[in-house]
């Protein structure tokens, strides 16, 4: 029992044997944005140390966000921080022990995906408004 | 063979006599940024193309500056548990796996520091 050699235990089967479900990409998204977010947060690191170096340094890094690219990247980040951040919840609920029916699962999943495209589009909306 | 009870193995320990912390702590930061990444989406649209100054003023405010230092150690502290999360399952040599876990533990310590900083520097 306590013995931790590696053995030679079966393998479970890999992904392409199971038939689709919409959960399944709910699932690897979450871990996707995760770390694209990851990624994609030291974007705000270098903003906080421009700020502080100076308004050279800051309008390199607005000018860089405010580029096309810039905007890109900025709106697939708001995007993945609400897809993580409705699918999270998803989790903590997961974690409570509430929502594990397969029903439940693919409504709550879908209402993650829905609800973060709509907050997506909303921030955008209050952006480019204060941008007048 | 050990003589404890399953439930005495089981209890708080793991291999790495850390139990339900990395578990744990990846949850209480969860819910940390739940109103903390909401409050930064809010105070971002409204800050969309700001100048220097502009900017200097926003985290100049006390409550911004504080927020924002919550955000970054919440975030990182999150990020560097869950990034684990992930290297574990995906790199297998073992040697790699150590430079790898390291590298991003001490990358995280590194950008939070340098992020409070210079909110710090900026706001005091
Ligand atoms: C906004 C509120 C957030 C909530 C509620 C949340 C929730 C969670 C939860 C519950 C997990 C564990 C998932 C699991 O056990 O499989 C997790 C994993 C993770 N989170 Fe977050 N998170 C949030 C924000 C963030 C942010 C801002 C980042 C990055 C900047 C981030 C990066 C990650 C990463 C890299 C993982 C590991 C993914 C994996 O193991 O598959 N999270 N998050």
């Amino acid at each position: 029992m306590s013995d931790s050699k590696a053995q030679d235990r079966p393998l479970s089967p890999h992904l392409q044997v199971y038939r689709w479900e919409w959960t399944m990409l709910y699932s690897i998204l979450h871990r996707m944005t995760g770390v694209g977010l990851a990624v994609g947060t030291t974007v705000l690191v270098w903003w906080l140390v421009a700020m502080a170096i100076g308004p050279g340094a800051f309008d390199l890094v607005q000018s860089f966000l405010g580029s096309i690219i810039g905007r890109l990247m900025l709106f697939g980040w708001t995007w993945a921080l609400f897809y993580h951040l409705a699918n999270g919840i998803r989790h903590l609920f997961w974690d409570a022990g509430m929502g594990f029916e397969l029903e439940t699962g693919r409504l709550t999943g879908h209402t993650v995906l829905a609800s973060s495209v709509v907050l997506t589009v909303l921030a955008w909306v209050c952006g480019y408004a204060a941008l007048g | 063979m050990s003589f404890k009870t399953p439930i005495g193995r089981v209890r708080g320990l793991g291999s790495a006599k850390e139990g339900t912390h990395h578990w744990w702590a990846q949850r209480v930061t969860a819910v940390a940024l739940v109103p903390l990444t909401l409050w930064f989406v809010y105070a971002m649209t409204s800050l969309a193309g700001a100048d220097h100054a502009t900017a200097m003023a926003w985290l100049g405010d006390p409550r911004n500056a504080i927020l924002t230092i919550l955000l970054v150690i919440a975030t990182f502290h999150h990020v560097q548990l869950g990034v684990q999360v992930v290297i574990e399952d995906y790199v297998h040599a073992e040697g790699m796996k150590i430079v790898v876990l390291m590298a991003v533990k001490l990358a995280c310590v590194a950008l939070v520091v340098a992020a409070i900083f210079s909110i710090l520097k900026v706001a005091l």
